[in-house]
């Protein structure tokens, strides 16, 4: 049994018992949803629609709707894309690193932020399928055995080890929750009354793959967690890693640079933490989680925020010295026009959002306070969406010959998919706070005892 | 066993009802109302269900869809009987002549199955023009029938009512008002016309004048001709305004001042420009001197003076000239763009001082292609005005537009009592006119040219005539009841012993015409020169563009789109002016968020005319106080390509002060080059004359990294698997830019080559040109890095001045196209290996592979890949050649038209390549260095671009890659291209 000093502030507050907690956790599952649920549904549904719509139309009509050139031949698209799989990061540093070093207070929220990484991630793969110009033939990317002669793919190229990061990453993510979810599941399933909900019991008893309680349940629910959680671990460094290479293998300036993995991770684990807030905050006020979901997680979280987006700004001054120390005027030049060019204000944008705000958390109340935490939390999540679009964009708009040097704009159509991913997004995760136990009830439980405020006392 | 079991359907028939039975025998009880249902009156009234809605909706679209799943059928029809020099797939070659009126060339035409699809040279040099002009003969602009008063005829009835009014003419002139005419059989048919119809005259006129030169020329010399210039033999030239390069008379003159200029034989002419705009020849100079046109003629005076008597110059900007002049006495050359008569008399003094004639210039060689007088036109316009005029005929004019003084003209016209235009397009001029008699294309037509003496060439046609038109000597010639001219031409050529077949066949033939007699030169008459410049105010230059010239063509979209070698704008054409004149004016250039150029709109106002809404282009090197307009834009007529395109500049051709009124508003403009200096990298890489001689290798100095075994350059340092290019061919490319004009003619080339679509102002606006190949121009800066460090300037704020252009700055051009490289970034990051390296040297891009993610455009270090924004054929928003019946007839059939989402690049026309080697194969030999042509080699004009296998120690292309000037673009990559460049070479100290 997991022993903790009374000092230490309680996780789990409001005197809670075991039932209070299976109640509390149910409640959003089994009850209706309130107003503010629905509120945010229907504007979510919107933006979604209107994505889907402008994707429809960029397939339909082609890449020319977006605001690209032959200069800037990526802009919104591949920044969403690494946004949104940054975002994903921090569910699987959560409930896989965390987990390791047996930090218990991520119990509380590791459900929901593997849900974002989930939905992170699915929003992140729709975009390099729809940036292509020809996305009917997306399957050419994928090593599949085929007539025409020895056509295959190419295992030299970043892309290509992006679809096997991101597939992976993808699924061993879905498994991991998914196995996290079935003691909740089965808990769900014995709750529903088969006269009252019969398709819901009849759902979730199959959802729950006849989970009993055993010990012998128990203990392989454990080794799998632990043998997950160790395979998921590489993958928080590795995806990203990789993503990055898709600019650091390159040659263009600005692109071409070493320190792009380490910079990369951080920056996801940074932008994850930030949107696992922005989330959680919001969803205990909607579903009621107050009590588990306490001050003392954002806190922690807010520590993590500090310091990695103190490493962040550590790996932007890096770059801005290697440019310099490297003596190549090409490189030189990418970092200044970054600063002082014609895109300043995304350079300045990213800076203060992501190196300068951050260090706020220094300050106690600050950090300790929901509505500081929440406001502080979108600046990263703005501050991480321009530090990819000035990688992207500012390296691409002047690079080698000043003769092909041009700008980029987005047109309706790269703002409306962006929003409609957002709205896409959200779609799913309301879906999942009403349909899913938001909250790992089956582990939270093995800790009230040792850190809920009762016991505490 | 007995069957006594008894089925029935109900009781009434269990029960033998005889209801049941009569039923039984007579299904449908009632007669179906069919006649009913479907009579007239009663369908209309009969109302459709919800239900029958639903199913009548899922029948149509179930039945749309299959019919959409058909894939679409394109008829290709065998030849019933194959003609015997048409070999499907093979390309036939015709020698002919093109001249429309501005341009002329003796060219070779690439026919494939009947189609002329391509345009090489043959005896003369090309221009984009020419190159372009393949597409302007299935340009569905053009007429295709006879017009009377606007409506279709036939070729009988016009003819029958055009002879009978020729003969009752009543005594009244027939006017033939043509361009400059350079056709022996068109003048000998005039001579016959005049035979048959009494009182015939034949008037000349050049849409751009060049009566000063024609005019001074038959004062000194008495002959009223253009004069043949050597610019390969001259040490000095020394032009004012004029743009030889570009498109001042003869498209020869640049192969010619490039053969002058070759540093490796030693021998490398001085050029001086003195000019308003700056120029294609301007960008190319030694040394570039910016003035107002006023001040053309004292220079000129101030040159003559001092030249003449020996003293130094007042305008010490003339002193270097003056002694270079001096110290190459028959070997230099002063040429002037003036349209004045006295200018052009002592530019001919100059030059006869110089002992010029008969070294650099020669009258006794004379060219004809500009013969056009002003003043007779002016003269017809009044003739016209009062009556005396019967007939007035055009032929390739177009005079309603580009007179300046089309309004009295048109005004004029309408007192003609028949007007006759031959024109190919219901243009400005024709449809003013009672009878248009459309004429053929050139490359439709038969005829004859004959450009200088001694030169003749011939033109045939290489397709039939797509339309209902006739060649303009054909229905001459039908006019005076005549045979029909291809006869005639020939029986004309025959008769004075040309072999008539071999002369067809190679396009040209040689007859040694009489020596024309020329008078001594006549001395000056001292009082032309001019000491004052009486002028100020802001003076106008009015210039033509590179791609369209005069405008005859204007309807032609790959002109179009060619981005001017000077400003990089396509689309438009708009008020250039130097930049510290704009700040006096208030007048502006900026980029909005998505790069795209904007600039201020002014009126101009001179002589009591008044252009409306001109767009403004800050141009540097314009000379303060200056103007420059292009001609050949604002056409009302032509075609959906040109018309409400710009401005017609033509109204203010003679114009010399203007005024210039600011209004609201911003013109959106095109231009393909956003920032114009090489903000102090080493891209074009230059070097001067005397270095050079010194070490040739001068200028020329490798990127190299300190590394543990000491400095090396890139390519020591490679990190690449080599890839085993020792065994068979290696193809490369070399650039020279010191021969490089910058004229553009190869981007035609290859665009016509390789069915590169035309994308319009919008999408060029937004960087989205597709020329496979580009020249890049790049302005000196007066910011350097050598300055910066002198004046402690800190590397932000030398970045920032790095942008901006000097005021006169020296230009430079820089072909680009893919470079093809050995280790090819773009190769690298493709997912799909839609582009591999050949074992020849060559990128190749499978289209058919391409999923487009357009990684490799992003990961080229010289930005060539385009990539298929959308789909550019057969798509109603983009109406150019590729969507147009006729226009698709010039695509290259060995060259697939790219679909949408897919990347595109140059391919080094690896189709003429391929079927190269198939040739040589076939015919059991190796192939020749000469055989192997890019188009945009084979078309340049000045042998900048050398193509061949460099694993071939004869060819051309191996001993330029060890040339000590060779060098690659961007070689601190390393990324290894088979494209490289030769240093360019400046002759200044």
């Amino acid at each position: 049994m997991h022993k903790e000093s009374k000092i230490r502030d309680p996780l789990i507050l409001g005197n809670k018992t075991y039932h209070d907690i299976t109640r509390d956790i149910a409640r959003p599952v089994e009850g209706k949803a309130n107003k503010y649920w629905w509120i945010l549904f229907s504007l979510s549904a919107v933006l979604m629609l209107w994505g889907f719509a402008c994707m429809a139309y960029t397939i339909g009509t082609g890449i020319g709707t977006w605001g690209l050139n032959r200069t800037v031949d990526w802009a919104w698209d591949i920044t969403n894309f690494v946004w949104w799989i940054g975002i994903g990061h921090a569910g699987t540093l959560i409930s896989a690193v965390l987990l390791l070093f047996r930090q218990k207070w991520r119990m509380a929220i590791n459900r929901s932020a593997e849900a974002m990484t989930i939905f992170g991630v699915a929003q992140a793969a729709l975009f390099p399928l729809i940036h292509m110009g020809r996305p009917w033939l997306a399957y050419f990317v994928f090593p599949i055995p085929n007539q025409f002669g020895s056509l295959w793919v190419n295992f030299n190229s970043p892309l290509l080890w992006d679809v096997f990061a991101i597939s992976t990453y993808f699924s061993v993510s879905c498994v991991f929750w998914y196995i996290g979810l079935i003691p909740d599941f089965a808990m769900l399933r014995d709750r529903m009354d088969k006269t009252i909900a019969p398709m819901r019991k009849k759902l979730y008893t199959l959802m729950a793959f006849g989970w009993s309680g055993k010990a012998k349940h128990w203990q392989r629910f454990e080794e799998v967690s632990l043998v997950l959680a160790g395979l998921a671990t590489p993958l928080v460094f590795s995806v990203h890693s990789i993503v990055s290479m898709d600019f650091a293998t390159s040659i263009i300036p600005g692109w071409h640079t070493t320190i792009f993995p380490p910079y990369f991770v951080l920056g996801a684990l940074f932008s994850g933490f930030a949107m696992v807030e922005t989330l959680l905050i919001i969803m205990r006020k909607v579903v009621n989680m107050e009590a588990y979901i306490t001050i003392k997680h954002i806190e922690y979280m807010n520590v993590i925020i500090l310091f990695t987006g103190s490493l962040v700004g550590v790996a932007y001054i890096t770059e801005l010295f290697m440019a310099w120390y490297s003596g190549v005027e090409f490189e030189q030049y990418a970092f200044l026009n970054r600063a002082t060019g014609p895109y300043w204000w995304a350079y300045a944008s990213m800076m203060t959002c992501n190196v300068v705000i951050p260090q706020l958390y220094w300050i106690y109340k600050i950090r300790t306070s929901f509505v500081a935490t929440f406001i502080l939390s979108i600046f990263v999540n703005i501050g991480m969406w321009f530090e990819r679009f000035v990688i992207i964009v500012t390296s691409l708009h002047r690079d080698f010959l000043p003769s092909s040097w041009s700008m980029f704009s987005p047109t309706f159509v790269d703002i409306g998919i962006f929003l409609g991913t957002i709205g896409f997004f959200f779609v799913l995760f309301l879906l999942y706070s009403r349909a899913f136990p938001v909250v790992a009830q089956a582990e939270l439980k093995s800790i009230l005892k040792s850190s809920g405020s009762e016991y505490k006392k | 066993m007995k069957n006594n079991k008894k089925y029935w359907k109900g009781l009434a028939q269990l029960e033998n009802d005889s209801a049941i039975e009569k039923l039984s025998h007579n299904e449908f009880v009632e007669e179906l109302p069919l006649d009913d249902f479907l009579s007239e009156t009663n369908l209309s009234s009969t109302s459709t269900s919800r239900r029958d809605f639903l199913k009548f909706l899922g029948f149509s679209t179930a039945a749309a869809t299959l019919a959409s799943c058909e894939t679409p059928i394109v008829k290709s029809i065998p030849y019933v009987v194959k003609p015997d020099e048409i070999i499907p797939g093979v390309a036939n070659y015709y020698a002919t002549s093109i001249y429309d009126g501005r341009d002329y060339a003796s060219i070779l035409v690439k026919n494939r199955e009947g189609r002329p699809i391509k345009i090489e040279n043959n005896q003369t040099c090309t221009n984009a023009r020419v190159q372009a002009s393949v597409l302007s003969l299935y340009d569905s602009a053009r007429l295709r029938n006879p017009l009377k008063n606007g409506n279709d005829v036939d070729w009988s009835e016009i003819d029958l009512e055009i002879k009978e009014r020729l003969t009752n003419i009543n005594g009244k002139k027939i006017v033939l008002l043509t361009s400059t005419i350079i056709s022996p059989s068109i003048s000998n048919i005039f001579a016959d016309f005049s035979k048959r119809y009494p009182n015939v005259e034949h008037i000349m006129y050049d849409s751009v004048p060049y009566d000063g030169i024609l005019n001074a020329n038959k004062q000194s010399f008495g002959l009223r001709v253009i004069p043949a210039y050597d610019f390969e033999k001259a040490n000095v030239i020394v032009s004012f305004g004029a743009d030889f390069i570009g498109n001042w008379l003869n498209n020869d003159y640049s192969n010619d001042y490039i053969k002058g200029r070759n540093p490796k034989s030693g021998k490398m002419s001085k050029h001086y420009q003195i000019e308003t705009n700056l120029s294609l020849t301007g960008s190319n100079a030694d040394k570039r001197i910016a003035i107002k046109p006023s001040q053309q003629k004292v220079l000129l005076s101030d040159l003559y003076n001092s030249l003449a008597k020996g003293v130094s110059p007042n305008d010490n900007r003339l002193i270097e000239i003056v002694d270079g002049l001096r110290a190459n006495k028959g070997n230099s050359l002063v040429v002037c763009d003036s349209n004045d008569v006295s200018t052009q008399l002592i530019v001919n003094s100059i030059n006869s001082i110089l002992d010029n004639y008969g070294e650099t210039i020669s009258m006794k060689n004379p060219s004809f292609i500009r013969q056009g007088d002003t003043s007779k036109v002016n003269n017809l316009i009044n003739e016209m005005q009062n009556g005396s005029v019967g007939a007035l005929i055009t032929y390739k004019v177009n005079p309603s537009y580009n007179m300046y003084n089309a309004q009295e003209f048109n005004e004029a016209l309408s007192k003609v009592d028949l007007t006759i235009s031959t024109s190919l397009y219901h243009d400005e001029t024709a449809s003013l006119m009672q009878y248009v008699c459309p004429e053929h294309h050139n490359l439709e037509s038969w005829g004859d040219l004959h450009p200088s003496h001694n030169v003749y060439t011939l033109m045939q046609p290489t397709i039939a005539p797509l339309f209902n038109t006739r060649q303009f000597e054909e229905t001459l010639l039908n006019w005076i009841d005549r045979e029909d001219y291809y006869t005639y031409l020939s029986n004309f050529w025959r008769s004075k012993g040309v072999n008539w077949e071999k002369a067809v066949h190679d396009g040209f033939f040689s007859i040694s015409d009489v020596e024309p007699r020329t008078t001594q030169i006549t001395p000056l008459d001292l009082n032309v020169l001019s000491f004052e410049n009486s002028s100020n105010g802001i003076e106008i230059s009015i210039y033509e563009k590179i791609g369209i010239g005069d405008g005859t063509q204007a309807n032609n979209p790959w002109l179009q789109e060619f981005p001017d070698p000077i400003s990089r704008a396509c689309w438009d054409n708009y008020m250039t002016i130097s930049a510290s004149t704009a700040r006096k004016l208030n007048l502006k250039n900026w980029n909005v968020s998505n790069g795209a150029l904007n600039g201020s709109i002014v009126n101009i106002k001179a002589d009591n005319k008044i252009i409306e809404k001109v767009p403004v282009m800050i141009q540097p090197g314009q000379a303060n106080n200056t103007v420059g307009l292009a001609l050949g834009y604002g056409r009302q007529k032509s075609g959906k390509a040109a018309n409400n395109v710009g401005f017609n500049a033509y109204p203010l051709l003679n114009s010399k002060t203007i005024s210039i009124e600011l209004v609201e508003g911003e013109h959106e403009f095109a231009s393909i080059q956003l920032h114009h200096t090489m903000m102090g990298r080493d891209i074009v890489k230059e070097t001067t004359l005397s270095d050079f001689i010194k070490d040739p290798s001068s200028g020329n100095d490798r990127v190299t990294y300190p590394t543990f075994k000491g400095d090396l350059p890139a390519d020591k340092l490679s990190l690449y698997d080599e890839h085993d290019l020792k065994n068979g061919h290696f193809w490369n490319l070399s650039i020279d830019l010191t021969a490089c004009t910058g004229c553009g003619e190869c981007v035609i080339s290859c665009q016509a080559e390789n069915n590169v679509p035309v994308v319009g102002k919008e999408e060029i606006r937004k960087s989205r040109d597709m020329h496979w190949m580009r020249i890049d121009r790049y302005y000196s800066s007066d910011m350097t890095k050598e300055t910066a460090k002198e004046n402690n300037i800190s590397s932000i704020d030398m970045y920032k001045d790095m942008e901006e252009p000097s005021e006169n700055p020296e230009v430079v051009f820089q072909p680009v196209m893919c470079q093809h490289c050995n280790n090819a970034p773009c190769e690298n990051v493709c997912p799909v290996a839609a582009t591999t390296h050949s074992n020849e040297g060559l990128n190749q891009m499978t289209y058919n592979r391409c999923v487009g993610t357009r990684y490799c455009a992003n990961n080229c270090p010289y930005k060539v890949r385009r990539f298929n924004w959308f789909q550019y054929s057969d798509n109603d928003k983009f109406d150019f050649n590729m969507n147009d019946d006729f226009g698709k007839m010039v695509l290259n059939p060995d060259v697939v038209v790219r679909s949408r989402g897919v990347i595109e690049k140059c391919s080094m026309c690896i189709q003429k390549i391929q079927e190269l080697k198939l040739t040589a194969k076939n015919e059991g030999r190796p192939i020749l260095d000469e055989e192997a042509q890019t188009v945009c080699a084979s078309s340049c004009s000045t042998n900048a671009i050398v193509f061949g296998d460099a694993n071939n120690p004869e060819s051309e292309v191996s001993a330029l890659k060890t040339d000590p000037r060779a060098y690659d673009l961007l070689d601190h990559l390393n990324v290894n291209p088979s494209v490289f460049y030769q240093t360019k070479v400046r002759n200044k100290s």
